[in-house]
């Protein structure tokens, strides 16, 4: 288990919307640039990482109940994405590492993703 | 919950690929204040948000009707789109047909077939090529 705080040190990252969120426990880590294999993946408490930047990630975060995204390889998304994130209550992240670098990282610090379909 | 059905109509529009999911939202919304299990309504939000975006890329747009009991949860996606001429196929995980473009998106990875079959009770596709496609998507509320 990482804390969202945690996991913003680890990453070296920002935080663009969702400071209410940085106490929240995430249990298990998914990192992809198709939606559709995420949502493939249900398990509870979950950082999505992803070098997908449109308003679909954070709506296929809003059907999943994942409550922090982490855009990688330093990619900001654009306001309206953002404006997005903080009605849903969702926290946004940046870390300028790569997709494969980001998840070794959380998975090195801990975050196993050990989860119900496992 | 009263024991009369709820029904909802959502337009689903393709013009804007960023409202994509605004239906599903919408019953995501409604099933929360319903006060369904999260871990139901999750299962409707994905299937149904699979469909919607299924009915965007391929199809040009669509509707959606929902119908809510104390029971169950009935989504009806429906199209007039080109139809699935291999529903296997197109029910294997992994098998697409979508464009570069629509990979672009974060979809056509060949999963959302799979993804509804997976998060359903019950799950038909009536599909004609050439007229189009309707999915019915049922999650019973106490499963």
């Amino acid at each position: 288990m990482l804390k969202v705080r945690e996991i913003v040190d680890i990453l070296d990252a920002q935080v663009l919307v969702g400071e209410e969120n940085l106490e929240l426990e995430i249990y298990s880590g998914c990192g992809a640039d198709l939606m559709s294999d995420v949502m493939a993946f249900v398990k509870e408490s979950v950082i999505l990482c992803t070098g997908l930047v449109n308003p679909q990630v954070v709506r296929t975060c809003e059907m999943m109940d994942i409550k922090v995204i982490c855009f990688v390889r330093g990619k900001v998304p654009g306001e309206n994405i953002v404006e997005l994130a903080r009605e849903m209550g969702i926290t946004v992240l940046t870390t300028k590492h790569p997709l494969f670098i980001t998840c070794g990282k959380l998975y090195d610090a801990g975050l196993v993703g050990k989860g119900v379909w496992d | 919950m009263s024991n009369q059905a709820i029904t909802l109509h959502y337009d689903i529009d393709a013009v804007d690929f960023s409202a994509a999911g605004e239906a599903s939202s919408g019953v995501k919304r409604t099933l929360n204040q319903l006060g369904v299990n999260p871990a139901v309504v999750k299962r409707i939000a994905i299937a149904m948000y699979e469909a919607e975006i299924n009915a965007i890329i391929h199809a040009g747009g669509g509707a959606a009707d929902v119908e809510i009991t104390p029971e169950r949860v009935e989504v009806k996606i429906s199209d007039n789109g080109p139809g699935i001429p291999d529903l296997e196929k197109a029910m294997t995980a992994g098998w697409s047909t979508a464009s570069e473009t629509v990979r672009e998106l974060g979809f056509g990875a060949g999963m959302g077939l799979p993804n509804m079959k997976r998060y359903t009770d019950d799950m038909k596709v009536e599909s004609k090529v050439g007229e189009g496609t309707v999915v019915t998507l049922i999650v019973n509320i106490n499963s």
